[in-house]
């Protein structure tokens, strides 16, 4: 593409997570300009369709985080309208974007995986809490993670170390979603690798390791800058870190995602890595992940992030 | 999770690990940061109001004047004629005390509060909230006990913490701060040695509670405090917004040498020429003139002068009265809303101002449920915000200055469905659901901008 391209990065919308997709919105539109693209941004508004009809876009970047962002309804309407845009299809969305099946997927594709339930609030309600509770910590254990089955930014995640906490994180979880995957803990080295493809296949980027202060890597930790200490590459083996950029590649592939993703994964004590989930909108925020593992290759976010979108553009003739 | 030594450079034998360069926190100046700074990071509650500027979101957060209510084509052209004929003066910096020709308006706006002080004992601020700043600046060292209502104006309490003040809560109760509650509070700390330097109050339409102390509540307050010598700052946005006639006498009123009265423009007029005020004993206002010097060399000419001929040339009286009325009937819809579709919770009656406080049914968290109302597009505060201590989760501040009554309603009903699923949820999950360490103060900031609808 020789003419610079017209991107509209699409931020904010009505999700819990609208505050972490303006900032993601705002980095990636900067890096876009310095790469030299024309940016328009834009929240999803009524007026939204009326502009992409309007032929003044060439690409869409959708850094919408939570609902309507990553289960794929936005980049229907994309697929409908025609426009091309950066990231995974809507069916590979729908997939990844709830915890659960993405589960699923993840252990189909042979990937380790650990064992979770994923209930609704009204099965609690019918059977019975204190059961249903007791259930599931004799069957996986303590300690359990608890979060719900859609979201993102570890909003509504809580890590259970007794029993008697949770009633407390099964109730904050249902805060942010009518179902709650509870599932078991695994201590190890927390690691997230994001995947790009700009002109060949997918390439998995260096690991980034991360160490929260306090040790959970909650909603703070992952946007208040010094809350958390993060090492790219990761502290891991050589064999390690192939096996965790195996993972990631893997969990692209299986899902059937595209351009970027990235996966979040616990490497156990015994160099085992475990899929926790993968992201289709990897946040782009000054802390997020996958800029760091960018910046820590020596790339710069521009060129990157231009090449990405020039792909987009040119996988417009692909069928979804 | 991994051992973290801190550095990242010792080897890790097992596990997969090896040795490395250190890390990253991606802020180069993490330890650099000065000891007022704790506390100075956004929760992921602030970050959930982030929704509630979307047209389909009902705010019930924020604390915006309507200005629309404004009649904004004269103040547009008597803007431009201020520019055009004063603007060597209007552009210029000015004195750091304030403009003398507003600061003798001002004495005019005060007295209804019956305010008797004469202009040279104003000290104009880049807001009220720079006057907060100011008295605590000049008073308070690090541990210093500030005394304020239970619970208190969030953005006080910001400053406060940045000065490392020791916040210690004083109920209130319908008729505001509670005398007797005072005289306690007074008498423990001076038996545990500890130097109380202020009292910091919201007497008219409080902010978040919604009540006003009563006449015969106000000349008892000043007299404990006097007694026990501490001074009061009396902060009073919204007195002019009573519902029911004339504003009681001012606190300042029954002894202006121990209370330092504080005024605003924000909610009489605009809050974006930031202007406000304070009223001090003399000495004290040398040394605020002085910290005021010190911090912003003066407050902005452009928008005392813009403030002084809207106060001139304006019937700044009717267009108070113009706000009053709306609020009044936002108030009504806000009352009856939650009367029709709320009756489980216990609220505020306010006779003026912006708020009501609103207490939920037993062993509801107003802040773990934040999320819920946002899904149903409801926003609110969470009471938490409005306390040092950690008190106030069953509680939240409802604004009704923004929205039109219609949208009120339709926020209340929303929030009723929120209670109504949180309410399940408890009878789910039992009350242990809603253990929690008790009291713990959460440092971070967990209220909403100053810009939020």
């Amino acid at each position: 593409m020789n003419l610079a391209p017209r991107v509209l990065v699409l931020a904010g919308g009505l999700s819990h997570e609208r505050d972490v997709s303006l900032r993601s919105g705002r980095r990636v539109a900067e890096a876009l300009r310095d790469g030299g693209c024309t940016v328009m941004e834009r929240d999803v508004d009524a007026g939204l369709l009326g502009l992409l009809s309007g032929g003044t876009v060439d690409v869409v970047w959708p850094l919408l985080h939570g609902a309507s962002g990553e289960d794929g309804a936005i980049r229907d309407v994309l697929e409908l309208l025609e426009v091309p845009y950066v990231g995974s299809t809507p069916a590979a969305c729908r997939a990844a974007w709830d915890k659960p099946v993405a589960g699923s997927v993840a252990r189909a594709a042979g990937l380790g995986v650990p064992d979770s339930v994923a209930l609704p609030h009204g099965t609690f309600r019918e059977l019975g809490a204190q059961a249903v509770l007791a259930a599931i910590t004799e069957q996986l254990g303590l300690p359990l993670v608890v979060k719900p089955a859609r979201g993102g930014s570890a909003l509504g995640v809580s890590v259970v170390r007794v029993a008697e906490e949770l009633p407390r994180a099964m109730v904050e979880c249902f805060a942010y979603g009518d179902v709650a995957l509870v599932q078991r803990y695994v201590a190890g080295v927390e690691v997230a690798v994001s995947v790009v493809e700009t002109d060949g296949g997918p390439v998995a980027l260096p690991p980034v390791e991360i160490v929260p202060d306090g040790g959970f890597y909650g909603y703070d930790a992952r946007y208040v800058a010094g809350a958390t200490e993060f090492f790219c590459p990761a502290r891991l083996t050589a064999d390690a870190a192939a096996a965790v950029a195996e993972v990631a590649l893997t969990a692209h592939r299986a899902f059937g995602l595209r351009h970027l993703s990235r996966t979040d994964l616990v490497v156990d004590e015994a160099g085992r890595p475990w899929f926790l989930e993968v992201n289709v909108a990897p946040g782009m925020t000054e802390t997020s992940l996958l800029p760091q593992a960018v910046e820590a290759m020596g790339e710069d976010p521009a060129n990157l992030y231009r090449a990405l979108v020039e792909r987009a553009t040119q996988d417009r003739a692909v069928p979804a | 999770m991994p051992d973290d030594d801190g550095t990242g450079t010792t080897p890790h034998p097992q596990g997969g690990r090896r040795a490395s360069a250190p890390g990253s926190r991606l802020d180069r100046w993490v330890d650099a940061y000065a000891q007022r700074t704790r506390g100075m990071t956004a929760s992921e509650i602030r970050a959930l109001f982030a929704v509630a500027s979307r047209p389909e979101v009902v705010s019930l957060a924020g604390g915006m004047p309507f200005l629309s209510a404004l009649p904004l084509d004269v103040v547009g052209e008597a803007l431009a004629r201020l520019v055009a004929t004063r603007g060597t003066v209007a552009l210029q910096y000015g004195s750091g005390q304030g403009d003398p020709e507003l600061r003798g308006k001002i004495i005019d706006v005060m007295a209804p509060q019956q305010v008797a002080a004469h202009p040279d004992d104003i000290v104009v601020t880049t807001g009220s909230q720079q006057a907060i700043d100011l008295v605590t600046r000049i008073f308070v060292d690090p541990g210093d006990v500030v005394l304020a209502e239970a619970p208190s104006y969030v953005g006080a309490l910001g400053v406060f913490r940045a000065y490392q003040a020791d916040v210690v809560h004083v109920p209130l109760d319908d008729d505001g701060l509670v005398p007797e509650a005072l005289e306690a509070a007074l008498a423990q700390l001076a038996a545990q040695g500890r130097r109380v330097k202020f009292l910091y109050t919201v007497p008219n339409h409080h902010n978040p509670a919604g009540v006003t102390l009563s006449a015969e509540r106000r000349p008892r307050i000043v007299e404990i405090a006097r007694r026990h010598g501490v001074l009061v700052m009396e902060d009073d946005p919204y007195g002019l917004l009573g519902f029911e006639g004339d504003p009681l006498p001012s606190l300042y009123s029954h002894d202006p040498e121990s209370v330092i009265y504080l005024g605003s423009f924000s909610k009489t007029f605009a809050p974006g020429f930031r202007v406000g005020w304070a009223v001090a004993p003399h000495a004290v206002r040398e040394k605020l003139v002085l910290a005021s010097e010190a911090a912003i060399l003066c407050p902005s000419a452009f928008s005392q002068l813009a403030v002084a001929t809207y106060l001139e040339d304006h019937d700044w009286k009717h267009q108070v009265g113009v706000f009053r009325e709306l609020y009044r009937e936002r108030a009504t819809a806000t009352l009856e809303a939650l009367s029709d579709l709320l009756p489980s919770a216990r609220w505020t009656t306010p006779r003026g101002g912006f708020y009501v406080w609103l207490t939920l049914p037993d062993g509801l968290d107003a802040k773990a449920m934040l999320p819920r109302a946002v899904t149903e597009r409801v926003a609110y505060v969470p009471g938490t915000a409005f306390y040092a201590d950690g008190q106030g989760r069953q509680s939240l501040r409802l604004s009704y200055c923004y929205p039109t009554s219609e949208r009120i309603r339709e926020g209340i009903r929303r929030l009723a469905t929120v209670v109504e699923a949180e309410t399940e949820l408890l009878a789910t999950f039992g009350p242990e659901s809603r253990l929690r360490t008790a009291g713990t103060a959460d440092p971070r900031v967990a209220s909403p901008g100053p810009d939020l609808t």
